[in-house]
């Protein structure tokens, strides 16, 4: 079985957001695999570890990207694709991140039989990409999934709906969004991390892709990045803890007016 | 010159979802004096009819194939892509829900659109319309405008008011037909099974109870549970809880799990690493009960009670029992 997963890398959720110059300030930062994509990717892993067949893992992003593809194929994964389109400058969006990747996956003949995607990325947190992909590649998908079973091109999975459980047949080809709780991913084992220093990688650029420049254009852009105000922290009650009960209680109803 | 807005309207077990009340109310605002339809799909779809309109639909469009009775990508893709076709809006908006965030994506990829997701403020800046949303969780917030084509957002539950209803609105109700060719639904559900507590949605919850590692147990959720009860509200987690096993993923708060903004968070025995902060920090009020003084959530707390939950929690829903017995 082909599986092909996109991944995205995103700043460690450790992180606090700085803005310099109107931009998020990347200056120290640690990345990450976003953590909903390294659900996928291990997932994938252990489907070929169950099934046979092979890993890629894809993303779009500057060349401190190919970390996050590195750890993957230090998981596991067969190879990488990376695509460069720091041309763009910031003029993107999810149209053109899923236009990008379809244009990929066609041009580069990656082969799949099922795609995993992350349901988000906890940066900006759109969860588009994955089922716009879906509809270009012309294959159904199924989101926020939490298990996954597949018997020859037939497919089980559990669709987590706000808590509750859906249980979907399907077939493959099939594109899935990976939810917290699919599995615990794996840490790359240090043979894991040598070999992935070998493990083939493509490189390309915006130029290696035959894509319409009018085809590709964002459709939204950012005018403004802000800073939430501060929250300004508040009282702490003092006293008995019964008293301290009864006194947030009546700051809740008199003060706060939430009860 | 007025807008036309179609709103995708969010049925939940037979009853409109208040997002979709929420996106009523947007949609007004952003027509500036233009139609506002409102598009609802399943066999119970007129019912629905009258409360859209009290709350701001010109014109509600229903499609009652019973294959849209239960929510899957592929009926719903095809049902709104022939509203869409039809109504031929200049905006559309419908709820972050777990139907929003599915079909929204495939419906701008097919047709072409751009889509700005989750957002929790809509204005209008002359002609343009300006949606406001969280990227990093939370910890911090984009301004996103539409370069051109069609207007497409999702817009966050409990973050933009509905409006009062108004009894005097009325609405004409048209039906859109569609036929699914038989291979074109592709997924199949075989299976539900609830898991969620008492009906109450974490993202549309007004009240949260929320425990972390201090919870000790699946047990120690208990007094939670009852609180939340009291309230109406749900319950939800830490990620350290998850990590525990006290609960499922299901309930994580947090920059990985749900995003929340309810009117009142009560964070029970959560230390308040900053992945959870990112998740909840922006809540009307939050309320800190925790053993250690110096931990960072009485930070973003209103109301910090330093002390044992298992103390403090059952104390609280006991004197909360009272006041409302008064307000009764």
């Amino acid at each position: 079985m082909n599986i092909l997963v996109c991944l995205k890398q995103t700043f460690d959720t450790e992180e606090r957001i700085t803005i310099e110059n109107g931009r998020i300030s990347e200056e120290g930062v640690e990345f990450v695999i976003n953590p909903y994509d390294e659900y996928a990717v291990e997932e994938a892993i252990r489907l070929k570890e169950k099934h046979g067949g092979e890993v890629t893992v894809l993303t779009i992003g500057p060349d401190r990207a190919e970390q996050a593809l590195r750890t993957a194929m230090a998981m596991g994964a067969d190879k990488g694709v990376i695509v460069d389109i720091e041309e763009l400058d910031d003029a993107v969006d999810e149209h053109t991140i899923a236009k990008i990747l379809h244009a990929t996956i066609e041009e580069e003949d990656l082969e799949y039989d099922l795609i995993l995607c992350g349901s988000m990325a906890v940066d900006d947190g759109s969860s588009q990409v994955g089922p716009r992909l879906a509809e270009l590649l012309e294959i159904p998908h199924v989101s926020t999934i939490v298990k996954l079973e597949v018997d020859g091109d037939k497919v089980t999975v559990e669709k987590d709906v706000e808590g509750d459980l859906e249980i979907i047949e399907t077939k493959l080809p099939l594109l899935v969004t990976a939810q917290q709780g699919l599995n615990d991913p794996r840490y790359p084992s240090l043979p894991g991390i040598m070999k992935a220093k070998k493990k083939p990688l493509t490189r390309l650029e915006l130029d290696d892709l035959d894509l319409d420049e009018e085809d590709i254009k964002a459709k939204t852009e950012i005018t403004e990045i802000f800073l939430p105000p501060k929250k300004e922290a508040g009282k702490v009650l003092q006293g008995d803890i019964p008293d301290q009960v009864k006194e947030l209680v009546q700051l809740l109803h008199s003060e706060a007016k939430v009860i | 010159m007025g807008k036309h807005v179609l709103v995708l309207a969010d049925v939940r077990e037979g009853k409109l979802r208040n997002v979709s009340l929420e996106a009523l109310a947007a949609a007004r605002t952003v027509s500036a004096g233009g139609t506002v339809t409102a598009a609802v799909l399943g066999s119970g779809a007129k019912d629905l009819a009258g409360t859209l309109a009290e709350h701001g639909a010109d014109k509600v469009v229903v499609v009652l194939n019973k294959e849209l009775d239960q929510y899957t990508t592929d009926a719903y893709f095809q049902a709104y892509k022939k509203v869409i076709e039809e109504v031929k809006p200049d905006v559309i908006f419908t709820g972050h829900t777990a139907v929003g965030k599915d079909v929204s994506p495939r419906l701008a990829a097919r047709l072409g659109l751009g889509l700005v997701s989750d957002c929790t403020q809509v204005e209008l800046d002359g002609d343009k319309i300006v949606f406001t949303r969280p990227i990093y969780a939370g910890k911090a917030f984009v301004k996103k405008v539409f370069t051109e084509g069609t207007v497409f957002a999702t817009l966050r539950p409990n973050n933009i008011p509905a409006g009062e209803p108004d009894a005097s609105r009325q609405a004409n109700v048209e039906e859109v037909t569609v036929t699914f060719a038989a291979d074109s639904l592709r997924t199949l559900i075989k299976d539900m099974v609830k898991k969620s507590t008492d009906g109450v949605d974490l993202s549309e919850a007004r009240v949260i109870v929320s425990g972390g590692r201090g919870v000790k147990s699946a047990d120690g959720f208990k007094p939670l549970q009852e609180l939340a009860n009291l309230l109406g509200g749900a319950v939800g987690a830490s990620r350290g809880a998850c990590d525990s096993g006290y609960c499922d993923y299901a309930l994580q708060i947090g920059q990985t799990g749900k995003v929340v903004t309810p009117d009142l968070y009560i964070a029970c025995g959560i230390s308040g690493a900053i992945q959870h902060l990112a998740g909840m920090s922006n809540s009307k009020v939050i309320v800190a009960i925790n053993k250690d003084p110096e931990a960072p959530i009485f930070q973003v707390a209103d109301y910090g009670i330093v002390g044992d939950l298992f103390e403090v929690v059952p104390l609280l829903t006991e004197e909360l029992k009272k006041l409302l017995a008064d307000q009764a």
